[in-house]
């Protein structure tokens, strides 16, 4: 599934990175605890998550994740956009609860990581 | 061989990273496959994490050569009483600022072990706590 489409069916903002909307996705994580998250093994993941801090940016950047979703109406700082926009990642704001926005993808075909 | 060397300020999570940041940088200009690459900044990061969770302050030290990767954290803080009860998954004493950041959670030492060929943690209470790791590159 493009980015384009995860956008459009959770009525979401991308705050930054839109160069990346057509990127592919396939796997989803949702976590709000990064030493999790850095547990994570599987390429090309998006992070779904309620937390939204300098860390979450940092522990993507070093899990290789460049694609995420914060959930919950929680929103990305001024710091948290240039960070990401330096790793080149996209960031997206969606309203819904973590567990709205997990069903909307998984019935949609996105993968769990196990 | 290369060196590198990194400060590290107890308590100042805007920067927690920094450090892991620049070393991931490197190792993508050296070419390195960036399997190995994740798991050596995850190592680093994890690390880097525990000394502004735990310690006042705390120095990186990192060597690279063609075959393996050596990295040395030197913390000043409390120290670990119980090295071997800080590496049981769960087990932690992290403050609740730094459970808000997503950590705390008693993954970040076995997250270590897991991420790095060799690992060997030494401390002393109210003195600091020093590790080391070693990931090899050809595997």
């Amino acid at each position: 599934m493009k980015i384009r489409e995860v956008v459009e069916l959770l009525n979401a903002k991308v705050v930054s990175g839109q160069a990346l909307l057509d990127a592919e996705v396939e796997y989803c994580f949702a976590s709000d605890l990064m030493s999790d998250v850095l547990t994570v093994e599987t390429d090309n993941l998006m992070l779904l998550t309620g937390l939204a801090n300098l860390q979450t940016i940092r522990t993507s950047e070093m899990s290789d994740i460049s694609k995420i979703i914060f959930v919950r109406k929680k929103k990305a700082t001024d710091e948290m956009i240039k960070l990401a926009a330096e790793n080149e990642m996209i960031l997206i704001e969606c309203d819904y609860s973590m567990f709205k926005t997990s069903g909307i993808l998984y019935k949609s075909g996105l993968k769990p990581v196990y | 061989m290369m060196h590198f060397e990194y400060h590290v300020e107890g308590g100042n999570f805007t920067k927690a990273g920094a450090a892991s940041s620049q070393l991931k940088k490197i190792l993508k200009q050296l070419n390195v496959d960036p399997k190995i690459i994740k798991r050596i900044v995850v190592a680093l990061y994890e690390a880097e994490v525990n000394i502004v969770a735990h310690a006042f302050e705390g120095d990186i030290f990192i060597d690279i050569d063609t075959e393996k990767i050596g990295i040395k954290l030197v913390d000043q803080g409390p120290g670990i009483a119980d090295i071997e009860l800080a590496m049981q998954k769960g087990y932690s004493t992290a403050s609740p600022s730094v459970r808000e950041m997503g950590f705390g959670a008693g993954m970040g030492l076995p997250n270590i072990k897991n991420n790095s060929d060799e690992l060997k943690i030494t401390s002393q209470v109210n003195i600091g706590t020093t590790v080391e790791l070693v990931t090899y590159l050809n595997q």
